[in-house]
């Protein structure tokens, strides 16, 4: 039963934003709506937001009056740098329970629930396997409480799980998340000038790329896949291995005995070790990803690819600071452009076209979904948001299909600028 | 150094059983998911596990060149015990304060098997939490002794792996205690080569002994460094740190036995059969040590 009528909880969280945007491209979709305490961050086409938090009663109206079928939490928290221990645990622990009450009861309509969860779920320990699978529970009880947390809400969801058997339950667990858009203390420390290290570890690092945490989560929502998933991108590397790939110098700046107190007074002088990551720059950790990918899903990068992907990113970065406006919901504008009879479908903007290029047999169809609909102007204004490769593709679909001069010219400029920058992507 | 491989993780700070799918899913992935092992990246000094070929062929063309052919002087025989293809476990005895054993088997594979594979040495999970080390063990072929390590290396990687199951107890045995056996174990290695249904190759090292006899266990000294133990010998500690690499120039022979085959699926779940191979491979392993000490003429010239 493929998902018609969505509930995303979270929608202003990176991850919330990004999923919806993905889910407006699949005509499939008949409603897609959105909840979270605060407003959007990034623009939607249709997805609708309402402002609840994660009072369940509430939650349980909107699920019953829109007939959710499927509801996807990118909710939660897994670095304790963005909030208070207190909040977060608030929102893991608490809120987790309120959106699966608001889920459950036999005439509830939900028959899907993906759970976004993440590797903290393992921990990192000296007894680890190398390759943690989903059987697999932590060796060790958490000490830090964002894993606490992590666990506590996967209890609820286990739970909720052999409750309601009607329900395809599906959790993913990510590794850490590299990527150009998204922000996590791993991105921030690996910003820095030099890799900081304890001094005398060298860790298993494993990564996943932003984009393919977003397919993933989509992958999740088309279709039928109850059970743990481990999200990891293949290959496991050392963090020497990441700096490397970064260009910069490794730092043991963190001592191997009384690991804690230096990381306190680190945090003070503004560099920021969360007390969960101290466990994995000790000790690392690796998955066994094989899982999910014997599921049908295919990643887009590795994890080299996604360091190298931050790398170039990270290069880029001082250069871009001053581009594009942040984007501010506006609550009228929003209603507007989706309710007033004045609105005509050809004025709105350009349908966020799917960014996920396929291979290099490209031959058989469009590059970019439904690319053959597009008119040349909405093909223009896409052309400056895809990576060089993306662009040949496309430049040589077009070339065979269509034709059109004023499109192939777009596309030609496009490569230009971005073998000018370096052919850095989104430049 | 190889820890016998722990029982199964504790299961009971898992959350309470995720639905069904989490049960039914070890008898599945055995055959369904070794196609989908991660792919080789060329552009990788490292693999998934740790290992740096590098840092290995350094070491190999250096220390280990010059203990194998020149200090040592190790005589191999029966190499082709050892499978060409496929994973096997290799099970060896384990002496010498900083055991030579495992890189001179290592090394014996390079050298004279005629299809050379890398050799995954199984150690304690020691290793990891301790600095220095846990930089420099995995580079070096290392793996933690983790029954699900040993069984991706094994069943999916269809890798050679080494382990020993005296463990520590192997290396830190005093010289008079010489070629005798410790316990092996729970037989843990058993178990892992029959859930991987690869062969058992016993593998006897003499000479480890007389290398770098142990008279003594400081147990002040491996207190304050926090160490596995800390071992008196010739040369260690009144050199410093680099007397660990004191061996005396014993002569070093390598045996590999017959190996012993589990094709039959499910074997590992018969304890008792689990445990009276263990005993076989030992009572083996002593054989093959008395044998050849019985017929060594010198300790140093062989």
């Amino acid at each position: 039963m493929p998902s018609q009528r969505i509930l995303i909880t979270g929608l202003s969280t990176y991850w919330g934003g990004r999923l919806a945007q993905a889910l407006e491209a699949d005509p499939s979709i008949d409603a897609i709506i959105g909840v979270d305490n605060e407003e959007p961050s990034v623009e939607l086409e249709r997805t609708e937001y309402v402002k609840v938090g994660t009072q369940h009663a509430l939650l349980r109206r909107v699920v019953d009056a829109a007939e959710i079928d499927t509801v996807v939490d990118t909710r939660l928290v897994v670095d304790s740098a963005t909030t208070s221990s207190r909040k977060a645990h608030e929102n893991n622990v608490i809120g987790t329970m309120n959106i699966l009450a608001a889920c459950s009861g036999a005439d509830s309509t939900v028959r899907k629930v993906v759970f976004k969860s993440s590797s903290y779920f393992y921990g990192s320990g000296q007894d680890d396997p190398a390759f943690f699978d989903e059987s697999m529970g932590r060796p060790h009880p958490p000490r830090t409480p964002i894993e606490r947390d992590i666990l506590e809400a996967e209890a609820s969801v286990a739970e909720f799980a052999d409750t309601s058997p009607s329900v395809n339950v599906t959790v993913l667990r990510f590794a850490n998340v590299l990527g150009p858009r998204v922000r996590t203390s791993h991105i921030e420390l690996f910003s820095l000038p030099a890799v900081p290290m304890i001094l005398g570890f060298d860790p298993r690092y494993q990564f996943v790329h932003e984009d393919d945490v977003v397919h993933a989560l989509e992958h999740a929502t088309q279709r039928q896949l109850p059970g743990v998933y481990n999200v990891a991108a293949d290959g496991v590397l050392a963090l020497t291995e990441v700096a490397g790939l970064l260009g910069k110098p490794y730092a043991p700046i963190l001592p191997p005995w009384g690991t804690g107190i230096a990381a306190g007074v680190m945090r003070r002088i503004g560099l920021n070790f969360p007390s969960e990551m101290l466990a994995q720059l000790r000790f690392g950790r690796g998955l066994d990803n094989r899982r999910y990918k014997a599921a049908g899903f295919e990643y887009g990068y590795t994890s080299r690819e996604a360091v190298l992907a931050l790398a170039e990113h990270l290069r880029l970065h001082p250069l871009l600071r001053s581009s594009a406006e942040p984007y501010r919901y506006e609550r009228e504008v929003e209603e507007f452009l989706r309710w007033s009879p004045n609105v005509r479908n050809g004025t709105r903007r350009p349908a966020p076209v799917s960014r996920q290029v396929r291979g290099a047999g490209l031959t058989a169809g469009p590059p970019v979904d439904h690319y053959d609909d597009l008119r040349p102007d909405e093909i223009i204004s896409l052309t400056s948001s895809l990576e060089p490769e993306a662009l040949r593709a496309l430049r040589e679909y077009e070339n065979g299909h269509h034709g059109r001069a004023a499109v192939i010219e777009a596309i030609d400029s496009a490569l230009a600028r971005s073998q000018a920058s370096g052919g850095a992507p989104g430049a | 150094m190889a820890d016998p491989p722990r029982t199964p993780l504790s299961v009971r700070e898992q959350p309470p059983g995720k639905g069904a799918p989490a049960p039914a899913l070890p008898a599945r992935r055995q055959d369904d998911l070794r196609r989908y092992l991660p792919g080789v990246e060329p552009e990788r000094q490292l693999t998934d596990w740790g290992r740096s070929e590098r840092v290995e062929s350094l070491l190999d063309r250096t220390l280990v060149e010059f203990y194998y052919r020149y200090w040592f002087r190790a005589e191999v025989e029966g190499i082709e015990n050892v499978p060409a293809g496929g994973g096997a476990l290799l099970v060896s005895n384990h002496s010498g304060a900083l055991p030579p054993d495992a890189v001179m088997i290592g090394k014996a594979l390079r050298e004279e098997h005629p299809h050379p594979r890398p050799l995954n040495i199984t150690v304690e999970h020691f290793f990891k939490g301790y600095p220095g080390f846990s930089m420099l063990i995995p580079k070096i072929g290392c793996v933690a002794a983790h029954p699900a390590n040993v069984h991706r290396l094994l069943y999916d990687e269809q890798q050679l792996v080494l382990v020993f199951p005296e463990g520590r107890k192997g290396s830190e045995k005093l010289y008079k205690d010489r070629y005798q056996l410790r316990r092996f174990g729970r037989g843990g290695f058993v178990e892992a080569a029959m859930r991987a249904q690869v062969p058992i190759v016993p593998v006897c090292v003499v000479g480890a002994e007389e290398a770098q006899p142990v008279f003594a266990q400081l147990k002040l000294l491996k207190k304050l460094t926090g160490l596995l133990y800390v071992p008196l010998t010739p040369t260690f500690p009144h050199l410093g740190p680099l007397g660990m690499l004191g061996y005396l120039p014993a002569k070093f022979k390598l045996r590999f036995l017959e190996p012993i085959h589990f094709d039959d699926e499910g074997m590992h779940e018969d304890k008792g059969l689990v445990q009276t191979t263990a005993h076989e491979v030992r009572a083996r392993i002593q054989d093959g040590l008395f044998d050849m000490v019985s017929k060594r003429g010198s300790v140093w010239f062989g």
